[in-house]
Formats: C-alpha cells, sequence, structure tokens
C-alpha cells in the first residue's frame, strides 16, 4: 500500500502468538472448571501419598510417600501437557479455533504458539503450587541447595519441551476429542511402568527396559536426583541418579518431538476446512447426543 | 503481480473440477467474478457450494482446473495474499472464554505485517457489539456472535469477504439485522463479497448476482429480476367481477389487464355491473424461480439449462453493464 515500513511478519506471528499465550494463561488460571481439573486430581495424590508416609520400604531411609513424591512431578507435568496441548488442539479442531487461525495471515504459526505457551505457564504455575505443597507437608524431602534448584529447573525444563512436543504429536494424529480415552489409556500404562509410585528394580527386566525407552522415567528419575536424599539413589537402577542419562534421553525426546511436531502439526493445519470442522462436530453430536 | 487483475477481475475459475473418489462434486466449472460484486451461490443439498467456497478460500485442494483469487492460485497463496482475504466461518463456537474486544485484536494483530487494521472499538461499534466488548464470547446469542464473527472476517480490510452460509439457524430478527450489517459492508467500500445461502430471500435481498449451482456446474447465473424473469414469465392476474374471483395465467400480464379492462368497461359502461375489483398481478418469485431452474436440471433438460444460462449472461451485461468481458486478455495469453 504505501512504503512505510511494516513488522516483520514472522516475528509478528510470533508476537501475537506470545500475547494469546499470555491471554490464554489468564483464562485458564481464572476459569473455576479449568483450575479445578488442574488441582483436584493432584490434590488427590498428595493426599494419598501423604497416607502413604508410614509405609516404611526395608532398607529405605525416607517413607514412601516422600519417595513418590518427585515422581507426581513428573506425572503432573506428563498430564498437563500431553494431555493437555492434546485436548486443546483435538476440542478447537472442533468448535473451529483453528480453522479461524488458519485463514488469517500468519495464524496457524500464532496459534500453536499462544497454546504451547500458555500450556507451559500453566504447567509451571501448577508445579510450583505442587512443590510447595510437597515441601510444606513432607519433611524428607531435600531442596536446600543451588545445585539441587539447577537439577529440578533443568529437568523440569528440557521434560516439559519434550512432554510438550509429544503432545503436540499426539495431538496432531488425533482428530477428536472422541479419541482422547485412546491418549488416556497408553498414558496410564506407561505411569505404571516408569518407577513414579515404587522403584523401578520391582519391576521384571524387560518391563525395566521398556520403562527406560521412554521419557516418563528419566523425568521422575531427574526429580528424585533434585528432591530425595542422595541415599535414595540406592533403590535405583544401578544404584545411581544417573543424571548424564536423564539429561540425555529426555534432549533426545525433546527434539525428536520438535522434529516431529511441526511437520505434523502444518499437515494437521493444511487439512482443516470448514466442512472438516461441521463433520467432526456432526460425529461428536452423534456419540454424545448432544 | 497486479497487472493479472487490472480487469478488475476478482476471482476466476475454470473447468475447475472436484472428485471425491467417483463422486465429483464439481466437474468443469466456470466463474468470473469482478471486483465489488456481491455474488450469492445458491444450490441444493450437496451440489458443492461449500467446497467451491472452501477452494476460493485455499482450504481445500482442488482435482482439476484453473482457479485465481486475487490474481493467486489458492492452493499456493502465501501469507500476504491471505492477508488480503476475510473469511467468516460457518456456524464458528471458537474462543467462547475470550471477550469480543481481546479476540478482535488479537485477530487484527496478524495483519499488521499487510495493512493498518481496522480499530478494533471502531468495528465493534459497527457490528452494533459496543455493549458486549467486555462480555465472554459464549454468553452471546447467536445474532450477536455471527456479527462478531463478520467484524473478525473484515478486520484485516479484505479485498474478497467470503461467507458460508452466515444466517443459518437465525430468529428472522437477528437475520434481518444481520442483512443490513452486510448492506453496510457493501456501501462502505469496494469489498467484493461472496456468499453462499440456502435462504432465496436472503439471496434476493443481498447479493446483485445469483449463481445457481448444481450437477458440478452452474446451471444459471445472473441478476436475481434476470433470473426471476428467465425461469418464468407467466405472470398471474386476479380480480374481482361481480363478487366473483378469478384467476388467468398469462405471459403477457400487461396486454391481458389492458383488454380486460376495456372489456369490462364495454359490457357495463357506468352502470357498475360488470366492474373489476381487487386486482393483482403477481409475478413468479425468486424462488419459484429457483426451485423450476433446479426440477428442470434435475429432470434431465440440461439444454434448456444452458440456453437459459446463456439468454441470462446476456441480459445481466445488458441490464447492469458491471462485468467487463475479458476475451481480449484471453487471446492475448
Amino acid at each position: 500500500m504505501s512504503a512505510e515500513p511494516r513488522v516483520n511478519p514472522i516475528l509478528n506471528a510470533y508476537g501475537a502468538g506470545l500475547r494469546r499465550g499470555l491471554v490464554s494463561t489468564r483464562i485458564q488460571l481464572t476459569t473455576p472448571g479449568d483450575v479445578l481439573g488442574t488441582v483436584v486430581p493432584i490434590a488427590l495424590f498428595v493426599v494419598v501419598l501423604v497416607f502413604l508416609r508410614r509405609l516404611d520400604f526395608d532398607g529405605a531411609v525416607v517413607d514412601v510417600g516422600v519417595m513418590s513424591f518427585p515422581g507426581l512431578i513428573a506425572m503432573s507435568v506428563l498430564f498437563s501437557a500431553v494431555l493437555g496441548i492434546a485436548g486443546v488442539l483435538a476440542m478447537d479442531r472442533t468448535n473451529g479455533a483453528l480453522l479461524r487461525a488458519k485463514s488469517v495471515p500468519g495464524g496457524t504459526t500464532g496459534y500453536l504458539v499462544g497454546e504451547i505457551v500458555a500450556n507451559a505457564l500453566v504447567t509451571i504455575a501448577s508445579v510450583i503450587v505442587l512443590l510447595a505443597a510437597g515441601l510444606l507437608l513432607f519433611d524428607g524431602l531435600v531442596f536446600g541447595t543451588p545445585g539441587r534448584w539447577l537439577v529440578f529447573a533443568l529437568v523440569l525444563l528440557i521434560g516439559l519441551v519434550a512432554t510438550l512436543a509429544i503432545g503436540a504429536v499426539v495431538g496432531a494424529v488425533i482428530n477428536s476429542p472422541k479419541n482422547m480415552g485412546l491418549v488416556m489409556l497408553p498414558v496410564m500404562g506407561l505411569i505404571s511402568v516408569s518407577g513414579i509410585f515404587y522403584p523401578l528394580v520391582a519391576l521384571p527386566v524387560w518391563l525395566q527396559w521398556i520403562a527406560q525407552v521412554f521419557p516418563l522415567y528419566w523425568f521422575g528419575l531427574g526429580m528424585r536426583a533434585s528432591l530425595l536424599p542422595d541415599a535414595m539413589a540406592a533403590v535405583e537402577v544401578g544404584g545411581s541418579w544417573r543424571l548424564g542419562w536423564v539429561f540425555a534421553m529426555l534432549l533426545v525426546w525433546a527434539v525428536a518431538g520438535m522434529a516431529a511436531a511441526p511437520r505434523l502439526l502444518s499437515r494437521m493445519a493444511r487439512r482443516e476446512s470448514g466442512s472438516a470442522v461441521a463433520a467432526r462436530r456432526q460425529s461428536i453430536q452423534q456419540a454424545w447426543g448432544v | 503481480m497486479n497487472e493479472n487483475q487490472g480487469s478488475g477481475t476478482v476471482i476466476r475459475a475454470s473447468d475447475l473440477r472436484m472428485h471425491y473418489g467417483q463422486k465429483r462434486v464439481l466437474d468443469g466449472l466456470d466463474l468470473t467474478i469482478g471486483a465489488e460484486e456481491v455474488v450469492a451461490v445458491l444450490g441444493p443439498n450437496g451440489a458443492g457450494k461449500s467446497t467451491l467456497i472452501e477452494i476460493l478460500e485455499g482450504f481445500r485442494a482442488r482435482s482439476g482446473g484453473e482457479v485465481a483469487v486475487l490474481g493467486e492460485d489458492p492452493a499456493h497463496g502465501g501469507e500476504a495474499w491471505r492477508a488480503r482475504l476475510g473469511v467468516v466461518l460457518q456456524n464458528s463456537g471458537d474462543h467462547g472464554k475470550w471477550r469480543p474486544r481481546e479476540l478482535l485484536a488479537h485477530i487484527a494483530r496478524f495483519y499488521r505485517p499487510y495493512v493498518e487494521p481496522r480499530d478494533p472499538d471502531e468495528l465493534l461499534e459497527l457490528v452494533g457489539l459496543s455493549a458486549q466488548a467486555g462480555q465472554r464470547i459464549q454468553t452471546l446469542s447467536g445474532g450477536q456472535r455471527r456479527r462478531l464473527d463478520v467484524a473478525l472476517g473484515i478486520v484485516g480490510r479484505p479485498q474478497v469477504l467470503f461467507l458460508d452460509e452466515p444466517t443459518t439457524g437465525f430468529d428472522p430478527r437477528a437475520r434481518r439485522e444481520f442483512h443490513e450489517l452486510i448492506h453496510l459492508l457493501t456501501d462502505l467500500e469496494g469489498t467484493t463479497i461472496v456468499l453462499t445461502t440456502h435462504d432465496l430471500a436472503e439471496a434476493e435481498k443481498l447479493a446483485d448476482r445469483i449463481v445457481v449451482l448444481a450437477g458440478g456446474g452452474i446451471i444459471a447465473d445472473g441478476s436475481p429480476h434476470a433470473l426471476t424473469l428467465a425461469a418464468s414469465a407467466t405472470a398471474e392476474v386476479r380480480w374481482k367481477q361481480d363478487g366473483q374471483a378469478h384467476v388467468h395465467a398469462t405471459e403477457d400480464a400487461t396486454g391481458f389487464v389492458r383488454r380486460l379492462l376495456a372489456s369490462a368497461q364495454d359490457a357495463g359502461g357506468d352502470g357498475g355491473a360488470g366492474e373489476i375489483t381487487d386486482l393483482e398481478i403477481q409475478r413468479a418469485t425468486l424462488e419459484d424461480a429457483y426451485l423450476s431452474i433446479v426440477e428442470r436440471f434435475e429432470a434431465g433438460e440440461p439444454v434448456a439449462a444452458a440456453e437459459l444460462r446463456e439468454e441470462l449472461r446476456g441480459q445481466t451485461a445488458a441490464e447492469t453493464d458491471m462485468r467487463q468481458t475479458d476475451e481480449g486478455q484471453e487471446a492475448v495469453r
């Protein structure tokens, strides 16, 4: 229109995305339904862990509740990130939000940046609340040194990136909220074999190998390394926190997810159209009778 | 880049084909839409209205043929091209927890690299949602929601605006308000508007050109008036004479009424007997015309439809003299 210098399109899309992330975060943190959906399951787990405090393992220095608490943080991040992103994508493909984003220049990028930022912020907020509650309730946690803070922050950050990327991949692949159940099942299975509520060494060796392929075990291990007394490493595989492996495996998953997610997301966005949204909505109405 | 549109052609499709497996939804469709036209696309369910719009919007890849929207192929339109398009989504239910002002400002921001977007507050004023600017979108009524959709569609000052069945499920008042809004848009500035609808009254009210889609192609194309005339030249004349109601169908209503009145005068003189009262001439409505066009087509009278199409083209050109012929340009290519 004129020679007036305009904003760089890519920077602008990312900027709009960040702004979207902030608005979306505010909405999620101020909508009672959303807050309860996040807080209630975590609170239930914390309560269970508090009652588990008295059951000591043979030779363990701390009780089961304290032992499981760091893994609970990893699990809640996995839930929040994978189910959060996949759920939002499935929802927004049904209600037309993604199509709206697609109809706007740079909108798809802005949408994805925004939803990922919002999910990351909400997840971090819930981790902070969970950590604070844990430090208050469990005496056996050790979180007093900058070294532990650093491990905690790094594991959380890389684990968050990995789980968000996995969430985006899952969300791009499943195409309807109806299929969220299909995601829950493997996630539950993964949790049960990933050494969250009991040491991995208690499992058969072949299950230990399976668990160590996936990021959740390493995420939980990193959390335990940052929050439990060093003596607790005795019940881990190899009797060590294996921090090098923790970072390596989480990075591999983060990089693989980040490589796959944009391609799958753009394929998903490319297929989006008004009639696709209408068809999806109709199939949900038929299935749920709403 | 803009050379292609020098003639004022905004949309051009030629031999457009869309197949889903064996099913041919669009089969060699040709369509040219000029700048500032308001075109309604009508057609039976499954005629491919939404498919056509989605191909033009760049949301759906076609099976074959040539398409240019604002001089670019929608299948490969970049973000700068996208910025010149406005899309009003069908039946949207997104961003329910956002507030209208918030969402409008958010969407507006995406256009900044390309054009100065409209001011969100002025736009809310325009679509009559100033009072609702700060309330959650999910609390808006269906009509308010759709007016917000229009505001979102035009925030980037689009050169072409697509509306896919914008008033489905509206009550009459919401529909009326929506029509007024669209009229406002056509008056405001030179935006080309393409809408699909099931509602003939709506098409007649909003569009200056109606395109009827059936059997994978365009079976009629013209102004609402020309369409009505061409589909059915007969008019019904109703009157009362000596307390008795009469109806007569004729192709020459004027001549018939002239003769009718003359004969009544001859017969009764000034005495009052045989006097004609309650005279009424009723022409076919656009709905009659539309139904007869589609019926004729479905009954397998393609020749009649083709003739009608030619006939209409001639009439429209003569009537509005708006669309330019592009034959010269095509010859140059």
